[in-house]
């Protein structure tokens, strides 16, 4: 049988059908969202629209040189790409270009690319190389570290591009790991702590010293059923708060924020253990176990956010986390990104009919908060329908590399799927304020050559491997 | 072969965050934008309009510190389509007095310009239509006001030389990202050299509107806004009572006055008759009177001063001599016969030398004079010796400013023109012309064309024994004075300090002496040097031209006067000369002046119908 007659026949084309309708749909909303009244041809190239156009028809172009190779490179040199992939982002960060404020871009003629969005390919690829070798565990201690390093290296150099949001892309990794055997625990762990990250900053350390004990009662409530138990260890811990709170009040003394937050709970602690002995309950350890870890915990965060980095840093950290509600900066934007939304209603104003997106109510209009035009001129029908469109991809590439027998390609394809996930998740959400404000594209939406590309190669190389499942074993 | 796997159920956690997620963003969508109406409630009073702040633009004053232009309010009404709804059209036609069918029209082009931003829907509508529209603009969203300020002027002069401000055109508006359709531009006169100056900066003010056309406060508490930059004042040179004095003199006669303080080149007053009410061209009205003054055959819109060439006649003379003199061709007692045969001449008592010369203002004189500087014996053929002279001639020339574009600060100054080699080649072939050929320009009647300007200019130099400073028109922009090299830097002639000696004693002798060709310009208090000119015009009748200074110790005020088509210069341009230098260095003019020459003047009126 001839070969590309077989890759033809081969091909997904509901995920192709899908990616050629969010870029359909995309460069229709770029036009719309940049809609210039003196340049009202589509394809007028001085315009982001034309522009578009440009770099869709090249993507197309690196889909058929992404079939034209055999699938087995794919698996043979992620390695090297890897590696390659690391030099160049160290050559970023020397040598790279500032742009709005991320020294994340380089420069070649008068192409300017973003290699971060090629490290997340090329993370993806390793991770899948690194995992799919025979009998490989992810619950030994070895492979979990190697692993964390594959994905955490390429982090932190983006990081320290000043990339926050193509970092935090990275963490979606540990789904793919899940899926391959990452215990539960971790996930639940990895949550929890982001979570007290996010709280020792947002709500304070005191407020969040009383969250964690409530917690822990309502926890040991839950497995003892017993209201007077659960409740009386909570009872020595708060007169030992209590009394220290009365001391600095009317003592006037003074004591450092370690002191305050850890002292009285090492003073109460061991009663805790004695009741635990005398009750024979196993679960008041691991509590005692995770309280003393959670203080230490939050005391870090706060004291690492204030001493040790710089203000710029803490101010971007604020930012992210609406602390500081910046008029002019993130939080006006979420709120004239959900004007426009809002707007919308049901059905949209219609086509090229948006009054939010003109005239520049919502920044970025045509990157980061493209989904504003969505909403907006579609209404809630069309942006239902994108997300279900964005469902239904992430849907399809599941089920492509569940049907995969190579492993390699199952991994790849996890990997793909959580790369979409993520830029969904914090482009839509930061846009109808349930995200923080992280500057990262909307697949196949935000203009950009760089972007659309970098997610065209993602997604066709997974095509590519799924159209030789056949041929492939491991 | 199926992979044995034992976390192949985990699929379906994975698919399940994803759909989960993706659910509560469709359940979030909902909310906002079906079952939340504060959202689209902020929309409609979110609608922005960009107020452009028009700054008012610079004022203009005399050197004295008289207004010259000022400004007053005027209020457009804009149109922006997108926001236009289905309004009482009978009403906005009474409201703002036009027909239905113009409003019609009005938001058809509008519409056709743009659907989002705003275009001028009536332009300056009166303060009382304004008033009343005001209270009816919640009845019609996608409407409003927005102020500018016109020209006015409260003493009326000058009209040419400050220019007029109008509509930018779309040239204008595709070249200069500044400006926008329906700004105001410097169109002529200072109001164009100076526009930058002048117009200042453009604000702009944003605006939160509802639905009913209210306006609800500022969008991102005017963080966004852009303060408008007023324009600066511009202190002119001119001395609007003797500009307005000018204007009097020369009413109903075609011609000039330019008259500049010698030291300085500052312009004190440039007057180009016929002219015309600078308040004609403001507002509303100004595209149907300008078409008027374009109409008028007497063309007032044409600024004689700087744009009209003319030949000038015999205070060329002057001009001629001193380059005979400095080429050292003649010098100061050199005779000529005053020989009628050479060209024609006035019966005058016998030149003894180039003062006389100048006083009687002989033809043949300054004939051999410059038969003597265009054939000066370089070469032994004549027309190769012609060659030489006439292009020392041309150096000379132009080192006073002639046949070429002094960088003043008004637009449209002509250069008149100095002939040269290239040209009498090109009219008559290398070497087909000599001195014969060109001999007019002796007496300045041949190709030698010079404006106004110029001419003044001359009577500066003179003034100054053998410099200028380029004439110009502003003084001071806002509080600095203007300190461009060339409105400061002395520009010397190619002529020696030593021959204008001799030249200002024949310019007082014209004036002040027996047989002086302007007696009527002698004025018993001040001490006037001048020259007349008659300038045979193959038009018609002649015209009268006169250069003077004065006083003579000193000079405070050099000027020309050029009347065209009265005859004789003598019998008119020098005594409004006269008149000028008396307003100006006594700020008034003597009953005896006025008995003897004004009165004259203002009752000679050639061009009233
Ligand atoms: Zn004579």
């Amino acid at each position: 049988m001839n070969r590309n007659q077989g890759i033809l026949h081969q091909i997904d084309w509901i995920t192709v059908g899908l990616y050629f309708l969010l870029v359909i749909l995309g460069w229709l909303n770029i036009y719309a969202a940049v809609f210039n009244e003196d340049h009202r041809y589509i394809f007028d190239v001085s315009q982001r629209y034309g522009m578009q156009l440009i770099w869709i028809v090249a993507a197309l172009m690196l889909i058929v040189v992404i079939f034209s190779i055999d699938s087995r490179f794919f698996s043979a040199f992620p390695y090297p790409m890897y590696l390659l992939m690391i030099l160049t982002l160290i050559f970023v960060l020397i040598f790279g270009r500032v742009v709005n404020g991320s020294k994340s871009w380089i420069e070649i003629g008068m192409f300017r690319l973003q290699p971060a969005e090629f490290a997340k390919l090329a993370t993806a690829l390793t991770l899948a190389k690194f995992a799919s070798v025979y009998n490989f565990k992810l619950n030994q201690f070895r492979n979990l570290l190697i692993v964390s390093a594959i994905i955490g290296i390429p982090a932190v150099l983006i990081l320290l591009q000043n990339d926050t949001g193509s970092t935090l892309v990275f963490a979606t990794f540990s789904l793919v790991l899940y899926r391959e055997g990452l215990p539960g625990w971790i996930l639940v762990m990895g949550v929890v702590l982001i979570l007290l990250f996010v709280l020792a900053l947002l709500l304070g350390l005191n407020a969040l010293t009383v969250i964690i004990f409530v917690s822990a009662w309502v926890y040991l409530l839950a497995h003892t059923r017993n209201l007077k138990i659960s409740g009386w260890i909570l009872l020595p811990s708060g007169i030992a708060y209590l009394g220290m709170y009365l001391a600095i009040w009317f003592l006037n003394l003074k004591l450092s924020l370690a002191v305050q937050l850890v002292a009285p709970w090492f003073l109460s602690f061991p009663i805790y253990l004695v009741m635990a002995y005398k009750n024979n309950i196993k679960r008041i350890y691991g509590v005692v176990a995770a309280i003393t870890f959670s203080l230490m915990f939050i005391f870090s965060v706060d004291y690492v956010f204030h001493n040790i980095l710089i203000k710029h840093q803490r101010d971007r950290i604020n930012n992210l986390l609406g602390i500081e509600f910046d008029p002019l900066g993130a939080g006006y934007n979420v709120n004239q990104s959900m004007i426009a939304i809002g707007s919308g209603g049901a059905v949209g104003k219609g086509f090229l009919q948006g009054t939010q997106t003109k005239y520049n109510f919502v920044p970025e209009q045509s990157t980061d908060f493209i989904f504003c035009t969505v909403g907006e001129e579609w209404g809630f029908v069309g942006s239902a329908l994108v997300l279900l469109l964005f469902l239904g991809l992430l849907f399809r590439i599941i089920f492509l590399a569940e049907r995969q027998k190579s492993k390699f390609t199952r991994i790849y394809g996890y990997g793909v799927a959580a790369i979409f996930f993520f830029h969904i998740l914090v482009n839509v959400g930061m846009t109808i304020g349930l995200a923080p404000v992280i500057g990262i594209p909307l697949p196949f939406f935000s203009y950009g050559g760089s972007s659309l590309w970098a997610f065209t190669i993602l997604l066709f190389i997974l095509v590519r491997l799924d159209v030789s499942r056949d041929q492939q074993l491991n | 072969m199926q992979l044995n796997d034992q976390y192949i159920d985990r699929k379906w956690v994975v698919g399940g965050i994803f759909a989960v997620f993706i659910l509560i963003f469709i359940i979030r969508l909902f909310f906002i934008q079906v079952a939340d109406n504060k959202y689209s409630m902020s929309a409609d009073s979110n609608s922005q309009r960009h107020m452009i702040q028009y700054p008012a633009r610079g004022l203009v004053y005399d050197r004295n510190g008289i207004l010259l232009v000022h400004n007053q309010a005027a209020y457009d009404l804009m149109v922006i389509p997108r926001q236009v709804l289905p309004f009482d059209t009978l009403l906005l036609a009474e409201l703002l007095d036009i027909d239905v069918k113009l409003i019609r029209d009005r938001i058809y082009k509008a519409k056709i310009y743009s659907r989002y931003k705003p275009s001028i829907f009536l332009k300056q509508i009166s303060v009382s239509r304004y008033a009343r529209f005001q209270e009816h603009m919640f009845k019609f969203p996608g409407f409003y006001i927005q102020s500018r300020t016109l020209r006015d002027y409260p003493r009326p002069m000058a009209a040419h030389l400050l220019g007029y401000v109008g509509e930018v055109n779309d040239d204008m508006v595709k070249k200069n990202p500044y400006y926008s359709s329906g700004d105001y531009i410097g169109i002529s006169g200072i109001e164009k050299s100076y526009e930058e100056v002048l117009r200042g900066a453009k604000g702009n003010k944003i605006f939160l509107v509802d639905v009913h056309n209210r306006i609800k406060g500022e969008f991102m508490n005017g963080a966004l806004d852009k303060q408008a930059v007023q324009g600066l004042d511009l202190t002119t040179t001119l001395d609007a009572e003797l500009q307005e004095y000018g204007e009097k003199l020369m009413a109903f006669k075609s011609g000039s006055i330019v008259a500049i303080e010698p030291q300085t080149g500052e312009i004190l007053a440039l007057v180009s008759s016929p002219t015309y009410d600078p308040k004609m061209l403001v507002g509303r009205k100004r595209s149907k009177n300008y078409s008027i003054l374009q109409k008028d055959e007497l063309k007032p819109l044409f600024n004689r001063a700087l744009t009209a060439q003319y030949p000038p006649g015999s205070i060329f003379k002057i001009v001629n001599g001193l380059i005979g003199l400095q080429e050292e061709v003649i010098n100061l007692e050199t005779h000529f016969e005053c020989d009628k045969s050479l060209v024609g001449c006035h019966n005058h008592p016998p030149n003894n030398g180039i003062i006389k010369a100048i006083q009687y203002s002989c033809n043949p004189y300054f004939n051999q004079v410059y038969r003597r500087v265009v054939q000066q014996g370089t070469d032994k053929n004549r027309f190769v010796d012609s060659r030489y002279g006439v292009k020392r001639w041309v150096e000379l020339c132009q080192s006073f400013g002639l046949g070429q574009t002094l960088p003043i600060d008004v637009p449209n100054l002509s250069s008149g023109s100095i002939p040269g080699l290239k040209y009498y080649d090109k009219k008559y072939g290398k070497n087909q012309w000599a001195f014969s050929t060109i001999a007019s320009n002796a007496i300045g009647q041949g190709e030698v064309m010079i404006v106004p300007l110029q001419m003044a200019n001359l009577a500066a130099i003179f003034a100054n024994s053998g410099y200028y400073i380029v004439p110009h028109i502003v003084k001071k922009i806002g509080e600095n004075p203007t300190s461009k090299d060339e409105y400061t830097q002395r520009r010397y002639t190619g002529i020696d300090h030593k021959w204008f000696v001799p030249v200002k004693e024949a310019m007082y002798a014209v004036v002040n002496e027996a047989g002086g060709t302007a007696r009527l310009a002698r004025n018993d208090s001040i001490v006037i040097c001048g020259k007349t000119g008659t300038v045979q015009n193959p038009h018609g009748e002649d015209h009268s031209v006169f250069i003077a200074f004065a006083p003579r110790e000193n000079p405070q005020i050099a000027l020309v006067v050029y009347v065209e088509n009265t005859g004789f210069g003598g019998t008119w341009a020098a005594p409004i000369a006269s008149l000028i230098i008396e307003k100006y260095l006594h700020r008034v003019v003597s009953a005896k002046s006025v008995e003897e020459k004004e009165k004259r003047i203002i009752e000679y009126t050639p061009l009233k119908k």
